[in-house]
C-alpha cells in the first residue's frame, strides 16, 4: 500500500538525502530532492549533472545519498541514466534482476536547458523508462551566477551584470517544459516546492507511466536571487501566485494546470524581494516591469487556452 | 574521516558507504538557531518537509526536537511555521547570546 500523501505518515518514512550535505544555507533544492524521493514507492537509482547539488551531496567520500548514485559529467546525466537504465532491461530480461527500480536524473537548470539539452532530448526521443527532475534556480549558481537560458528577463547575473551597459538580461528565458512537451513524451510536470502535495502526486504520477517522463521543478537560491536565506519556500510560492511559475501538467498531450491561483498576483511581489531585480525598479529601467509583466500575461493566458482546447480535444482519461 | 591515500581509493572513486555526509556536521555554520517552542506546535510538519538539513528529527510522525548538528540556521522552518494563535512554534535566536 502506497504511503497517504499527508507529512504525518511521510515522516515515518525514511528521507534518502541526510543531511550533512554541503548545499548553501536555505538552499531551495535539496527540499525538492527531498520530495521526489519521498514521493517515490519504489527503489529509485539516481544519476546527477554537474551542478549545485552534485558537488555539495557528493565531496569524496561524503555522500549525503542513500540510494545508488551516479554522477558522470555536466552534459549526460540523461545518457548516463539512459545506459542504467537500458543495463537494467537487459538484466531483467536475462532473468538476474527481478525488482522493480525506477531512474530519476536529478540536474541544474545548466544541465538541462543548456549543457545536457541535447542528450536530455536524445534520451527522451529514444523512450527511455526515466524520470527527468531539473531543479530551476534560473542561472549557473555554483560557479559564481552566471546566466543560463533558465534566467528571466531582467536579472542581473555575473555575465549580464546590471549596470551602464546593460540593465541585466535582455532576453526572456527559455521555456523548456513546453519543449519537452513538444517531445510528445507521455507525461511532463512543472512543480513548485511550496505546493509539496502536488510536486509529490506529480511524482507519483510520473513514476506510474512506463516511458520517458520530465519534471521541471523551481529551486529558489538565496545566493544568487539576492533574497533572504529563509524565504526559498515563501518565494516559490510567490513564484506560483503571480504566474511567474505556473504549475501544470501534460499527460498524453492533455493540460491540466493543477494549482490557479485565485487572485493573480502582480509579478512585482515575485521581484521585489529579490536582489538581482532591484535595478528594475529604478526610474529608467521602468519598462522592464511592464515586458517582464507583459511575458508573464502572455504566457499565462496561453496556457489556459491550451488547457481548455487540449481538454476538448481529448476523451477523459480514466 | 581520515584522509585516503592513492592505495586505499576505490576504483572509480565509488563511495561504499551510504550516507557518509551524516559524518560532516554543519551545524557549525549557523549563525542564528531555531528554538522550538512546543506549546505553540500544531504538529502541521511544514518545518519537517521544507527543511533544506533534514534537521528536523521525527517519532511516530510527529515532529521532534532540532537536530543542531546538521542545521544551518536559514530560518525557513520558523518562516513557514504557522504557529498557534498567531504565535510562532520556532524562533530564530542569535548564536552566542
Amino acid at each position: 500500500m502506497a504511503t497517504p500523501l499527508n507529512l504525518k505518515e511521510l515522516s515515518k518514512k525514511e528521507v534518502l538525502l541526510t543531511g550533512g550535505h554541503r548545499m548553501c544555507s536555505g538552499c531551495g533544492a535539496p527540499p525538492v530532492v527531498k520530495m521526489v524521493l519521498l514521493a517515490s514507492e519504489y527503489p529509485v537509482v539516481a544519476s546527477n549533472a554537474t551542478g549545485c547539488l552534485e558537488v555539495s551531496t557528493c565531496i569524496s567520500d561524503y555522500t549525503a545519498w542513500k540510494i545508488p548514485w551516479i554522477h558522470n559529467a555536466f552534459e549526460n546525466a540523461a545518457a548516463t541514466l539512459s545506459g542504467v537504465e537500458t543495463m537494467y532491461r537487459s538484466l531483467k530480461k536475462q532473468g538476474k534482476i527481478d525488482k522493480e527500480i525506477k531512474f530519476i536524473a536529478f540536474c541544474g537548470d545548466g544541465g538541462t536547458y543548456d549543457i545536457g539539452f541535447q542528450s536530455l532530448s536524445g534520451a527522451m526521443e529514444r523512450g527511455h523508462d526515466m524520470l527527468y527532475v531539473c531543479y530551476d534556480n534560473g542561472a549557473y549558481m555554483n560557479t559564481g551566477i552566471q546566466r543560463s537560458s533558465a534566467t528571466p528577463f531582467g536579472a542581473d547575473t555575473t555575465t549580464c551584470p546590471a549596470g551602464s551597459a546593460v540593465p541585466g538580461k535582455l532576453q526572456q528565458r527559455k521555456d523548456l517544459t513546453k519543449i519537452m512537451a513538444a517531445h510528445g513524451i507521455p507525461y511532463v510536470a512543472q512543480a513548485s516546492p511550496s505546493h509539496w502535495s502536488d510536486l509529490m502526486k506529480k511524482v507519483r504520477r510520473a513514476l506510474e507511466i512506463k516511458g520517458p517522463k520530465f519534471m521541471n521543478i523551481i529551486a529558489p537560491c538565496n545566493r544568487g536571487w539576492r533574497s533572504r536565506t529563509d524565504d526559498a519556500i515563501l518565494l516559490s510560492r510567490i513564484a506560483v501566485e503571480t504566474c511567474y511559475w505556473p504549475i501544470y501538467e501534460i499527460e498524453n498531450g492533455v493540460l491540466r494546470v493543477t494549482s490557479k491561483p485565485k487572485e493573480k498576483k502582480p509579478l512585482t511581489e515575485f521581484l521585489k524581494p529579490q536582489g538581482r531585480f532591484k535595478h528594475m525598479f529604478a526610474p529608467e529601467n521602468e519598462w522592464m516591469l511592464k515586458v517582464a509583466q507583459e511575458e508573464i500575461d502572455k504566457n499565462w493566458e496561453r496556457l489556459l487556452k491550451e488547457e481548455a482546447f487540449t481538454a476538448q480535444q481529448e476523451p477523459a482519461k480514466e | 574521516m581520515k584522509l585516503k591515500g592513492w592505495k586505499e581509493v576505490t576504483p572509480g572513486a565509488v563511495v561504499t558507504e551510504a550516507g557518509s555526509a551524516l559524518k560532516f556536521k554543519t551545524g557549525s555554520w549557523r549563525a542564528f538557531r531555531p528554538v522550538w517552542i512546543e506549546e505553540n506546535c500544531i504538529q502541521c510538519m511544514f518545518c519537517w518537509i521544507y527543511c533544506p538539513d533534514m534537521a528536523i528529527k521525527t517519532k511516530d510522525g510527529k515532529r521532534a526536537e532540532f537536530d543542531y548538528d546538521y542545521c544551518k540556521g536559514c530560518g525557513i522552518c520558523a518562516l513557514e511555521c504557522p504557529g498557534k494563535k498567531g504565535q510562532k512554534a520556532i524562533v530564530m535566536e542569535e548564536e552566542g547570546k
